[in-house]
C-alpha cells in the first residue's frame, strides 16, 4: 500500500472511530431518556394508544426519536463493520459498502417509525 | 518447622509441554523444596530429568525477561512464580507463550513480536544533530510523565501472549509494540510523530484493541499497555481533526 493510501485509510478508520464515540454518548442519553419514559410515563399499561398519545403531534418527541434513530444508524453500522473483520475475516471497500447500506436502511426504516409516531 | 511445609507435597507433578506445533504434554515428578520458582521446576527436570527440554532463561531474577511461559493457562514470568502460588491449584502446567510459534518444547520464536515494534516506529527518530547540546525534557511535563508511566517495559512477550486481539488478528501489532509507540509520541524531541501515528492506526493497530485488558491484568511490571494504546487513539484522533494526519 502507497503511503498516501495508507494516510488516507487511517484518516477514514480515525473519523469511524470518533463517530462511534460521539454517538455513543448521544445514545447513553437517549437510552436513558427512553427507558426512564417508558418507566415512569406509562399509566394505563405499555398501550399504543398511550405511546401515541404522549407523542402525537409532539415536536420534542419527533426530534428526540430523531436523534436517536440518526446516532443508531451511524454507531452499530461501524460496529457491526469491525465485528464482521474479526469473525468472518471480510475486510474492504465492498464491507464498507454493505454496512454503509446497512446504515442506510436503519436510518429510513427508523425515520419511518418515527414520522409515524408524530403524525 | 514453618506451617507451609507441613501442606507442602514432598513431589509436583508436572506436566510439561513438548514438540513443536505438533506435540504433548509429559509428565515429570520434581522434587519439592522451600521457595520453589517455576523456572527451578524447568531447569530440575532438564538438568537431572530431560536434557533434551529446551527452554529460554537468563538472569532468573526477574530483570530480563526471558523466561515468560504459560503456568496453568496464564503467561507469567517463571522465575518470580512461586510453586507454592500455582500448586495450590493441583497439577502445574507448563507451556510455550501463546500467540508465537513453537520453536521447540518451551522456547517460541519471537520475530513477528519484535518486528512489530519496528513496524509500530518503536525507534526513537533524533531531530538534534549529534552535536547539539543534550534536550531539556522536565520531570513534571505531562508529556515526560506518560511517558515514564509505560516506559519499563523489557518486551518479555507476556502481553502479547495474553492478548485475544492478537490471536484473532495475526496483522495486530500488540500491546508491547503499541505501548513503545506511546512512550516515543510523548518524546518531544522525536521527529517521526506522523509516520508514527500512521504505523499504529487503523485495523492492525490502536484501533483494533477492545480493551480487554488481559496485557494490564498479566503484565509482570504492572504496566498498562490499555492506556497507551487509549492514548495512541487520542493522539491519532487528534491528528485527524487536526488536519496534521
Amino acid at each position: 500500500m502507497t503511503d498516501a493510501r495508507t494516510a488516507s485509510q487511517v484518516r477514514f478508520e480515525a473519523r469511524l472511530w470518533l463517530a462511534q464515540r460521539a454517538s455513543a454518548m448521544v445514545l447513553a442519553l437517549c437510552v436513558v431518556v427512553h427507558l426512564a419514559t417508558i418507566v415512569l410515563a406509562v399509566r394505563g399499561g405499555l398501550s399504543a394508544a398511550e405511546i401515541l398519545e404522549r407523542t402525537r403531534g409532539s415536536v420534542a418527541w419527533l426530534f428526540f426519536y430523531a436523534l436517536f434513530i440518526a446516532a443508531v444508524a451511524v454507531h452499530a453500522p461501524i460496529g457491526l463493520r469491525t465485528i464482521i473483520a474479526e469473525w468472518l475475516g471480510w475486510r474492504g471497500r465492498s464491507l464498507d459498502l454493505a454496512v454503509a447500506l446497512f446504515a442506510v436502511l436503519i436510518a429510513a426504516a427508523g425515520l419511518r417509525t418515527v414520522l409515524g409516531l408524530y403524525a | 518447622m514453618p506451617s507451609n511445609l507441613a501442606v507442602q507435597p514432598a513431589m509436583h507433578s508436572v506436566r510439561v509441554w513438548r514438540g513443536t506445533g505438533e506435540g504433548a504434554f509429559r509428565r515429570y515428578d520434581v522434587p519439592a523444596s522451600q521457595n520453589q520458582t517455576v523456572l527451578d521446576l524447568v531447569t530440575y527436570i532438564q538438568r537431572v530429568l530431560d536434557p533434551s527440554l529446551s527452554y529460554r532463561f537468563a538472569c532468573r531474577v526477574g530483570m530480563c525477561g526471558s523466561c515468560a511461559m504459560t503456568v496453568n493457562g496464564r503467561p507469567r514470568w517463571t522465575c518470580r512464580t512461586h510453586v507454592a502460588k500455582v500448586a495450590a491449584e493441583g497439577e502445574i502446567v507448563i507451556a510455550p507463550l501463546a500467540n508465537m510459534p513453537v520453536v521447540k518444547d518451551l522456547a517460541v520464536d519471537m520475530r513477528a513480536f519484535f518486528d512489530k515494534w519496528a513496524l509500530a516506529k518503536g525507534a526513537f527518530a533524533p531531530s538534534d544533530d549529534a552535536t547539539a547540546d543534550f534536550a531539556v525534557v522536565a520531570p513534571g511535563s505531562p508529556e515526560r510523565r506518560e511517558a515514564d508511566a509505560a516506559i519499563e517495559c523489557i518486551g518479555c512477550g507476556v502481553c502479547y501472549a495474553a492478548c485475544d486481539v492478537v490471536a484473532w488478528n495475526p496483522d495486530y501489532l500488540g500491546p508491547a509494540a503499541l505501548n513503545r509507540a506511546w512512550t516515543l509520541v510523548n518524546d518531544v524531541r522525536d521527529r517521526g510523530q506522523s509516520e508514527r501515528l500512521l504505523a499504529v492506526a487503523g485495523d492492525a493497530g490502536c484501533h483494533a484493541c477492545h480493551s480487554h485488558e488481559s496485557c494490564r491484568t498479566y503484565c509482570p511490571k504492572s504496566l498498562n499497555p490499555t492506556a497507551s494504546i487509549a492514548g495512541l487513539k487520542r493522539a491519532v484522533a487528534r491528528a485527524v481533526v487536526g488536519g496534521t494526519l
